[in-house]
């Protein structure tokens, strides 16, 4: 069924795009001349930032590198002919992908935070049948009739996944892998018939499912330009009403917004952005670069326009990591690349972020664990001094092990830890004694206060809790043991004045008053 | 089979009776094939639909690249068994990876489900271009699939007899599987999949049903996925069962009418792709999509024309309700 399309395949099919992806190839071969001494550098770096500001006004106009002898490059040099951008291919490339990884950050922030996330992969599927027929339309691979057509099917898609959650009992996963199936098969029923077609042999749209940065013609190029400024003029324009639609939408529609235009003029930018897309990420990763930037960044941040920010800037990076490392590998598609760069992103944030990170988390628990410890054992050592009416000062590992009825070596980790945290000291260490069972330690000042905070705030919990609560007195201690770590001193204090400074717990024992503590 | 025109003439001999005189074995493995897979997928799909799964088939659909590719890689073979743990070692690790995501941090379940499964296809797909040399498996075979190779495949024996391509038994198996499974835990995953609660409580596990399901699946999308491509298998999973469930209340009736559908898919996208010359994964696709509008408008619980009607009927009778907040 498919003959014509399995034999051709391994030959270059689309000619534009083909021709660009080779260019690729071809550069790689050259190399700036091989004596590139001191003031070409310092003109190459120039340069660098000279056509980083020259990309912005689109100088898609051929200038020509004048590259010299042809050897092999090594991979610093590889790396700065790409970003050197001499050549208008790898210039179209880079210009391309930064724009692409921008508007796709940004745009797809709003679709993490509104938990749409699959809306997007459901938009890069939907638009395909749309892209046979914008490339139908006149047989060329015109990027304006093909967006006219993607962004067409792209809203349908979006506006059936609506419709079918509303009008039938399915749900909004089944309906979104309908449309998204559907419309792909339509896409792809489409596609093998252009294939077959004489002039399909030259469409280029195999280019179309994993991406060629390369590919990216000077009118692909006018267009990202034009999508990403009309995308950040909107943004700007009504990130308000973006804002609010995405985290309270009940409250939208109270103030009167225009809840559905605001959501389709949002689809149809997001539809605009994963069309201008295709060409360099590919149909299936598409949605990748909304999602996966935009997640990254709601990682490490609590505020909207931060996660746009930030989302944006993950997404160019990834965007120019992928073409370069494209470009130094000649074979390797873009699109695949480009979301690797960004899955990295994600996992580091995932990882390392300041606030949610999973290593903060445990490092944040593991320091809270050995607080508590510490707090432990405090309350331990006060209980021992209670227990001899406060007379005592010095204690035994031993006397504070039976205590707490432990052994008497993680007793003694425990002291240590103590006497680290500068909250107690070794009586004997001054004359050189060892540690062991025997050996005695005295809480210092700072020590002793926290151990009267500790349980002061523990046996003001169980008199809140027998008084205000009505819990029965042997009740109380297990919930007051957990507290007393977690309650700050306000709370304590609110609790004193609720109880009228009490001075015993409902077991009869004396609470430790503020000023003890604070002393 | 070059032409100029994008949609050919229809000429009835060609598209209907020419596949079934001249052609009619070639014709008979492929429509058996594309039932086989639409059916078994269907089955599988009506419970994937109930829980709420349909997105995670479509990750576990898309991850089984990198899972066939590094099987391919490790053992230099295609036979079925390395591919089939490749790819259910892939699906566990996806659905795993989500739930680790979703657990660990504050991501929800579909930014998680895009960045897994969107990652593990790029990895896969770089996997092949890079032992492109190496490996045989061709990315655009893995979108589209090749059902229309069918006929092509190894011959299976049975003994002696020749008893079909071989694919077709391996997938006529599959489909026995999951019809034996689908009696023997009938009752199981009706209770997990509509009400968890009440089925812990009887001591039915919800996740280790939920885990059976989506392993069971992970082996029918990667028995399915070189028909149908990785994109279709989607379709083939979502439609016959969604469909289904427009027309019946009632999980049986769901799960036969889903296997007609599927039977109606196969049929009909075989004939529709051979009058387009295109691929035939795509016309079932079309097909199941057609089908879905006609019983959408149609249905007569909840058909769009019904509730149409009764919107209509019910503005004449009963007065506007009055807004309490005003």
């Amino acid at each position: 069924m498919n003959s014509a399309n399995g034999d051709s395949r391994g030959e270059p099919r689309g000619i534009l795009g083909s021709e660009r992806s080779h260019a690729y190839a071809m550069l790689r071969r050259r190399k700036p001349s091989a004596h590139m001494d001191l003031p070409i550098r310092s003109k190459l770096a120039f340069r660098t930032i000279g056509s980083v500001l020259a990309l912005l006004a689109f100088s898609s106009i051929a200038h020509a590198a004048k590259i010299g002898d042809i050897a092999d490059t090594s991979w610093s040099d590889q790396a700065l002919e790409f970003f050197a951008l001499e050549h208008p291919a790898i210039r179209a490339a880079a210009l391309g992908t930064l724009l692409i990884g921008f508007c796709c950050g940004a745009l797809g922030s709003f679709l993490v935070v509104r938990k749409l996330a699959l809306l997007g992969d459901t938009l890069s599927h939907a638009v395909l049948p749309g892209v046979a027929l914008g490339f139908l339309w006149n047989a060329s691979k015109d990027p304006w009739a093909i967006f006219v057509g993607a962004t067409g099917a792209g809203v349908m898609g979006v506006a059936l996944v609506g419709w079918i959650q509303h009008t039938t009992r399915l749900k909004e996963d089944s309906a979104m892998g309908m449309v998204l199936a559907g419309f792909y098969g339509l896409g792809v029923s489409l596609t093998t018939m252009i294939q077959n077609m004489v002039m399909g042999n030259k469409s280029g749209l195999d280019k179309l499912f994993f991406g060629q940065a390369a590919a990216l013609s000077s009118g692909d190029l006018w267009l990202l330009g034009i999508i990403s400024s009309i995308s950040i003029a909107l943004i700007l324009l009504f990130y308000k009403e973006f804002l609010v639609i995405s985290f309270d939408i009940g409250f939208a529609k109270a103030v009167g917004m225009p809840v559905q235009a605001l959501h389709y003029l949002l689809m149809a930018l997001l539809t605009f952005a994963v069309v201008v897309s295709l060409q360099a990420v590919g149909v299936v990763l598409v949605s990748a670069l909304l999602i996966t930037p935009a997640a990254a960044a709601y990682l490490l941040t609590d505020r909207m326009h931060w996660v746009l920010v930030l989302a944006a800037g993950f997404g160019m990076i990834s965007g120019i990591l992928g073409a370069f490392i494209s470009y130094l590998s000649n074979n390797l598609p873009t699109g695949p690349l480009i979301v690797l760069g960004s899955t990295t992103i994600f996992t580091l944030a995932l990882i390392f972020g300041p606030k949610h990170g999973l290593l903060t988390k445990a490092l944040r628990r593991r320091r809270q664990r050995q607080r508590i410890a510490l707090e432990n054992t405090l309350k331990s050592v006060f209980h021992l001094s209670e227990s001899s009416g406060f007379t005592r000062k010095e204690f035994s590992i031993a006397a504070l092990a039976n205590e707490r009825n432990q052994d008497l070596a993680s007793t003694e980790k425990e002291v240590r830890a103590l006497v680290a945290a500068q909250l107690a000291r070794h009586v004997d260490s001054e004359n050189g004694a060892e540690w062991s069972g025997q050996a005695r330690f005295q809480l210092k000042k700072a020590g002793w206060l926290r151990a009267c905070e500790i349980v002061r705030n523990h046996r003001l919990w169980e008199l809140y809790l027998t008084n205000a609560a009505q819990y029965q007195s042997d009740h109380v201690h297990d919930d007051a043991e957990e507290i007393e770590h977690l309650i700050g001193e306000d709370i304590v204090q609110r609790i004193e004045e609720r109880l009228k400074s009490p001075i015993q717990d409902p077991h009869g024992k004396l609470i430790p008053r503020r000023d003890q503590v604070t002393a | 089979m070059q032409r100029e025109r994008l949609i050919p003439e229809f000429d009835w001999n060609a598209v209907f009776v020419q596949p079934w005189s001249e052609y009619a074995s070639n014709s008979f493995w492929i429509v058996l094939m594309g039932f086989l897979v639409s059916g078994t997928c269907g089955l599988v799909g009506c419970f994937v639909i109930l829980r709420r799964m349909a997105l995670v088939g479509d990750a576990i659909s898309h991850s089984l690249l990198p899972g066939i590719t590094l099987a391919f890689l490790l053992t230099h073979s295609r036979d079925t068994l390395p591919m089939m743990i490749g790819a259910v070692a892939a699906g566990v690790v996806t659905v795993a990876l989500i739930e680790a995501i979703r657990y660990s941090s504050r991501i929800k379940a579909d930014a998680a489900i895009g960045i897994v499964f969107s990652s593990l296809f790029a990895v896969g797909v770089i996997l092949i271009s890079v032992f492109a040399d190496k490996v045989d498996l061709d990315a655009e075979c893995v979108l589209y699939g090749e059902l229309g190779f069918i006929p092509l495949q190894e011959i299976a024996y049975f003994g002696e007899t020749e008893i079909g391509p071989e694919p077709v038994i391996r997938m006529g198996i599959i489909a026995l599987i999951a019809i034996g499974l689908l009696v023997a835990f009938y009752k199981e995953m009706l209770v997990t999949s509509f009400d968890a609660g009440l089925a812990a409580s009887l001591g039915i596990s919800p996740t280790r049903y939920q885990y059976g399901l989506t392993l069971f699946l992970s082996i029918v999308i990667v028995s399915s996925f070189e028909s149908v491509g990785v994109v279709l298998v989607i379709a083939m999973i979502i439609f016959p069962g969604a469909t289904a469930l427009l027309l019946t209340d009632r999980l049986s009736n769901a799960l036969w009418i889903s296997t007609a559908f599927s039977a109606c898919y196969a049929v009909f996208g075989f004939h529709l792709a051979t009058w387009l010359n295109a691929s035939i994964a795509g016309g079932m696709t079309v097909i199941a999509g057609i089908v879905f509008g006609i019983i959408w408008m149609v249905s007569p619980g909840q058909g769009l024309i019904i509730q149409f009607r009764s919107r209509h009927s019910s503005n004449e009778e009963a007065l506007e309700p009055i807004n309490p907040s005003l």
